[in-house]
Order: structure tokens, then C-alpha cells, then sequence
């Protein structure tokens, strides 16, 4: 609990807007990001492909009457794919590839004003060295029948290094972002979901003052989690664990009502101690 | 007051909280979505003006959530909700016109002014390399395969005839490729040059070893034709377009070096700042040089291959050079001259 609250923490940065509010952002994973870069790299092959196959049977069809404007227009719309690709989607509103999109994270500056586009190009030319090159190096060698053992270690070696360079510093960022004074944060699209405080119950249950005092804020918070996923069989198991620390018996029918009420009673609780001014942080503290 | 009562209150109070700013919410929401997607354009003049007003009422609705509220979930709603609205509403963008206008007014000949002592080094590095590539080949003939490989020099080599050399230089105006050929030569020209300028990343050192040997190759070349007494016609067949090329490389070896030597030598500033720093410059004139490149593969694939006089040949070069040098160094003292 203690370890997973402190890696929480370390990716929250500071964000204070200008009316003086901290928005407290998150930083992006490493994973995330990762898979970002994987889908966008498979959307990218994918057009490549579709392009090359368009242009052959264009070619066919030409039976090379116009082949020269066909091949300028596929070397250039394959340069635009490969260098323009992230450049145009992250200067875009969104600041966001599609795969950057697709999980919800995007590209912000650094000290948290708009995000120009120099700073998306800089981010972006530094992929030549950290992705395209070593790829390019292991392609050109196995296609020429020279696959050398030694440079392709290099190649390897180097793409690991640039690969994963954002796990060797703290804002999780890659050469690009360092160059460009940028990171890449999450930015998702929440829905606003119902209070859970205002559900009705077919059955009341009544709580002592004692049996409110058990749980404090980081408890709640997890049984508000458990409700909103509405697991019949965790709802089972935490309805057991609470009813055991609180000295009630809970039929396992009715553990969704009596989680449902004691999260209620448990909230108003804890915010009316707010209110008053003690911050009960969880059920350790008196 | 008992305790029960006093949870009821708090109860009561918090969920009219929500019920009176859920439509605020909701309404900067869709509002946020509309611009995400579309131009502002397409908001109505009340729309456009709402914009800061809800975020401003959402923002403060994340201050009493969170001195108030322990309902995770809609704590989470308004922060996702206030970052996207801060996003946009600070984000301040310019329309692309503006943007572009800037860039070539603007952005572009600072940036390019603010390497000149990058570029220069540059250019005397090419220099410097153009000296040792041709001193290495006429030393030895040995040398010129070592420095050009067989593949790129196309029969081009120190035992051709003067015959062969010169056809290289004069041939080609028959070729039906050649805007393929300029599309070609302009994406892997570009793709050097943003090698050129990434790899400044290792402290400067493969930006400098790449424009050193651009100019050992070029004095390698230089030196076999010279030999054959071709140096002045092989002079107007890379000057035509080499000017611009060869400028455009030397411009992205500078950003590659800025980069270097600015997080080796940060200077008064953090290395991460000076870092960012130096990539924005760098990044503007990268684009900067494809722009240049663009220019070169023309020149090279199409107006090389027609125009075979020698004289128009360094006419074009020594324009094109002028052209640059005057955009980017001379022009500030036009428009800003009293500034």
C-alpha cells in the first residue's frame, strides 16, 4: 500500500494555472507510451503498404504510361508519412497522434505553456536516431546478405539504449522530449458518473458512531472503487472484511446494499470531519 | 447538533453542490469537444465568450471538490476536465497563415542567424575536409576508393578518361526520370541532414565527423577532375545546386552542434533548459533546411540535366547563394532596421 501510494505520487507534477489552481498533472507511463508509439508505427506501415499496393496497381493499369508523376507522388507521400506523421497530428488542437489518443495521453510543454510547433518538430526529428536509424541499420544489413553479427548487436545495443532512455530519468522522458522541453502526460476524456452517496437502498442499515470510526479516507476511496466496478464476488469478499472489522454478519444477497449504505454513511462522516477541519487520511490515524 | 443531523446537512449540501454545476460542466464539455474537433470559427460569438467563463466556474469547482468532496470519481471528472479546458484556453494558437508567415518573416533567418558561429565552423570544417580529401588523392589514387564508394562514384574514378568525366558532367539531358530523380535526391537529402542534426545529441562529435567527410568526398571528386584539367567544368555542375545543398548541410550540421555543445556546456542555464532551448532553434532551422533541400533537388534533377552551359550553370549557383546569405543575413536590417 505504502510503495504503491509513493509511486503514485512520483509521477504527479505540479501545474499551476494562472488563476492559481493546481492541476496536478500526470505523467504518462512508460507502457503507455510505448504501446502509443506501437499502434501509431502500425497505423504508419499499414498506409505505407496500402500506398505501395495502390501504386503498383496504378502502375499495372498505366502499363507505364504515367509512371513518372506516380512515383514522384508515392516517394513523397512516403517521406510525409515517415517525417510528417507525428509532426502534423501533435501540432494539431489534440497535441496527440491517434495512438496517443487512443489511450488517452497527450504532448504538453514543459513549463506549461502552449505547446509551439518547434518544440513538436525538435521531439520529433530526435526519432530519426532513436527509432528509424537502428532500424534502418538491421534492415539494410539482413537485405544485403551481410547480417554481421557485430553490427547488429550495435544496431540493437542502440535502439535498446535510446529505446529506453525515458526509464532513466524521473519525467519519464524520452531524447525528443529533453531537446524539445516537452513530456507527455495523461489527458483523458472522463465521463461524470452518478454519486453513489445518492442510491436509493431497498433496506436500511443503521450505523453506530464506533462503527463509522473504523475507515478513513484511503478506505473509502478503495470501497468506492470496488462499488463502481460492481464485481459480485470482491463485492462479497469486502462486504465480509468490513462486516468482520465493524462486528456485523452480512448475507452475501444483500452485500451490495449494505456496501452501498456504509459507503454512504462512511462519506457524509468523513466529509463532515473535513469540514470541521481533521483530514482522517485512513484508518491508522486517531 | 448531533452528529447524524450534521451528516445529513453535509450530505444534503454537497449533492446540491453538484446538481447546480452539472450543467456548467456538462455544457464546457461539449464546448470543449465542439473546438477539439472543429475551428473556433464555427462557435457563435456567446459561445466563444462562455468558453473562459466555464472554465473558470469548472476550475472552481475543482477548488471546493477538493476541499469538500470525497467522491473520487467526480474529483477525477473535473481535473480531466480543467486540464483539457487549460489545454485549450492556454494553448494559445495562432491560424496557420499567421503561423507560416512568421516562420519565413520571422522565425526562420533568426534561427539561422543565432547559429552563425555554428554555421561557420561548419563551413570551415566542409572547407577543411574538402582540402584533406583532395591533398589525400593526390598523394595517393589509392585513396579515393577508400574515401568514395565504388557505387557512388558511377565509373567516375582517378583512371577515366577526361572523355567519361565529361560526359558525366554534360549527359543527361535526355533522361525522361528526371523529376523522379529530384523527388528521390530531395528525400535522401533531407534524411541526411536530419541525421546530420540528431546526431548532434552525442556531444557534437558525429555532426562534425559527417561534415567533414561531405568535404573530403567533394575534394576527392574535385581532385580527379582537376587532374584532367575538368575542375572548372565540374565547379558548374555542383555549383548549380551545391550552393543551396551544401549550405542546407552545413546549416544542419550547426543545429547538430548547437545541440552538442549546449548540454556539454549549458552555460548559466540548467542543461535541461539549455537543452530545450537549443532544440527549438535547431528544429526551426531544420525545417528551414528542407526547404533548401527542396530548392537543391530541383536544381539538381531538373535544371542541371537542361542547362549544360557553364557559365549559366555558375550564373544559377552563385544567384542562389546570394539569394540565401541575403535572407538570411541581410534581410532583419531591411524590416527591423530601426528596431
Amino acid at each position: 500500500m505504502a510503495t504503491a501510494r509513493r509511486a503514485a505520487v512520483s509521477t504527479i507534477r505540479p501545474l499551476i494555472t494562472p488563476e492559481g489552481v493546481d492541476l496536478r498533472i500526470k505523467l504518462a507511463d512508460a507502457g503507455t507510451r510505448a504501446a502509443a508509439f506501437l499502434l501509431d508505427f502500425v497505423i504508419i506501415i499499414v498506409t505505407a503498404i496500402v500506398i505501395t499496393i495502390v501504386a503498383l496497381f496504378g502502375l499495372a493499369g498505366l502499363q507505364g504510361e504515367g509512371a513518372q508523376p506516380l512515383f514522384i507522388v508515392w516517394i513523397i507521400l512516403i517521406f510525409f508519412l515517415r517525417n510528417a506523421y507525428f509532426i502534423v497530428f501533435e501540432a494539431g488542437r489534440r497535441a496527440a497522434t491517434p495512438g496517443k489518443r487512443m489511450l488517452g495521453i497527450r504532448v504538453a510543454s514543459r513549463s506549461g505553456a502552449g505547446l509551439s510547433v518547434d518544440q513538436v518538430i525538435a521531439r520529433n526529428l530526435m526519432r530519426e536516431i532513436e527509432i528509424f536509424l537502428p532500424l534502418s541499420i538491421i534492415l539494410g544489413r539482413s537485405e544485403m546478405g551481410l547480417a554481421d553479427t557485430l553490427s547488429t548487436i550495435f544496431g540493437l545495443v542502440w535502439a535498446l539504449l535510446f529505446a529506453l532512455f525515458p526509464l532513466f530519468n524521473r519525467d519519464r522522458m524520452r531524447i525528443g522530449d529533453l531537446l524539445a522541453g516537452t513530456w507527455v502526460v495523461e489527458a483523458p476524456k472522463l465521463a461524470l458518473v452518478e454519486d453513489l452517496s445518492q442510491r436509493q437502498n431497498a433496506r436500511a442499515f443503521r450505523f453506530t458512531q464506533a462503527q463509522l470510526d473504523a475507515y478513513g479516507i484511503a478506505e473509502l476511496h478503495k470501497l468506492e472503487e470496488v462499488l463502481r466496478r460492481d464485481d459480485y464476488f470482491a463485492l462479497k469478499a469486502v462486504a465480509e472484511t468490513i462486516g468482520r472489522k465493524i462486528g456485523m454478519t452480512i448475507e452475501p444477497v444483500d452485500s451490495r446494499a449494505f456496501l452501498t449504505a456504509y459507503y454512504g454513511e462512511l462519506r457524509a462522516q468523513l466529509e463532515r470531519k473535513l469540514l470541521l477541519g481533521t483530514r482522517k487520511a485512513d484508518k491508522y490515524q486517531r | 447538533m448531533n452528529a447524524l443531523a450534521g451528516k445529513d446537512a453535509v450530505r444534503q449540501s454537497l449533492a446540491s453542490f453538484r446538481s447546480e454545476r452539472e450543467a456548467d460542466w456538462k455544457a464546457f464539455e461539449a464546448l470543449l469537444a465542439r473546438v477539439e474537433k472543429r475551428a473556433p470559427r464555427t462557435l457563435s460569438e456567446d459561445e466563444l465568450l462562455s468558453l473562459p467563463l466555464l472554465y473558470r466556474s469548472a476550475l472552481s469547482s475543482l477548488s471546493v471538490a477538493r476541499a469538500t468532496s470525497l467522491d473520487n470519481a467526480l474529483v477525477g471528472y473535473l481535473e480531466a476536465l480543467c486540464l483539457r479546458g487549460y489545454f485549450y484556453l492556454y494553448g494559445a494558437r495562432r491560424s496557420l497563415r499567421q503561423r507560416i508567415g512568421d516562420f519565413f518573416l520571422h522565425d526562420w533567418p533568426h534561427a539561422i542567424r543565432d547559429l552563425w558561429r555554428e554555421t561557420l565552423l561548419s563551413v570551415v570544417l566542409t572547407f577543411v575536409g574538402f582540402g584533406a580529401g583532395y591533398w589525400l588523392v593526390t598523394k595517393d589514387k589509392g585513396w579515393y576508393d577508400a574515401i568514395i564508394p565504388p557505387s557512388l562514384a558511377g565509373g567516375r574514378n582517378p583512371d577515366a578518361s577526361a572523355e567519361v568525366l565529361r560526359q558525366v558532367l554534360y549527359d543527361g539531358a535526355d533522361s525522361n526520370f528526371l523529376s523522379g530523380f529530384a523527388a528521390y535526391l530531395f528525400t535522401h537529402n533531407v534524411q541526411v541532414a536530419i541525421l546530420a542534426f540528431a546526431l548532434g545529441f552525442a556531444f557534437a562529435v558525429p555532426s562534425v565527423l559527417l561534415i567533414l567527410m561531405n568535404g573530403c568526398l567533394l575534394g576527392a571528386m574535385f581532385q580527379i577532375y582537376v587532374a584532367k584539367g575538368l575542375g572548372l567544368e565540374l565547379g558548374g555542375w555542383l555549383s548549380i545546386h551545391g550552393t543551396t545543398e551544401m549550405f542546407a548541410i552545413a546549416l544542419a550540421g550547426a543545429a547538430g552542434m548547437r545541440i552538442g555543445t549546449r548540454i556539454a556546456f549549458p552555460g548559466e542555464l540548467t542543461r535541461m533548459t539549455a537543452a530545450a532551448d537549443a532544440g527549438r532553434v535547431a528544429a526551426t532551422t531544420m525545417v528551414g533546411v528542407t526547404i533548401m533541400l527542396l530548392c537543391a533537388g530541383l536544381l539538381e534533377g531538373i535544371g542541371r540535366q537542361v542547362i549544360t552551359s557553364d557559365v549559366t550553370r555558375y550564373a544559377i549557383g552563385g544567384f542562389m547563394l546570394t539569394l540565401w546569405i541575403c535572407y538570411f543575413y541581410l534581410f532583419r536590417v531591411v524590416r527591423h532596421g530601426d528596431r
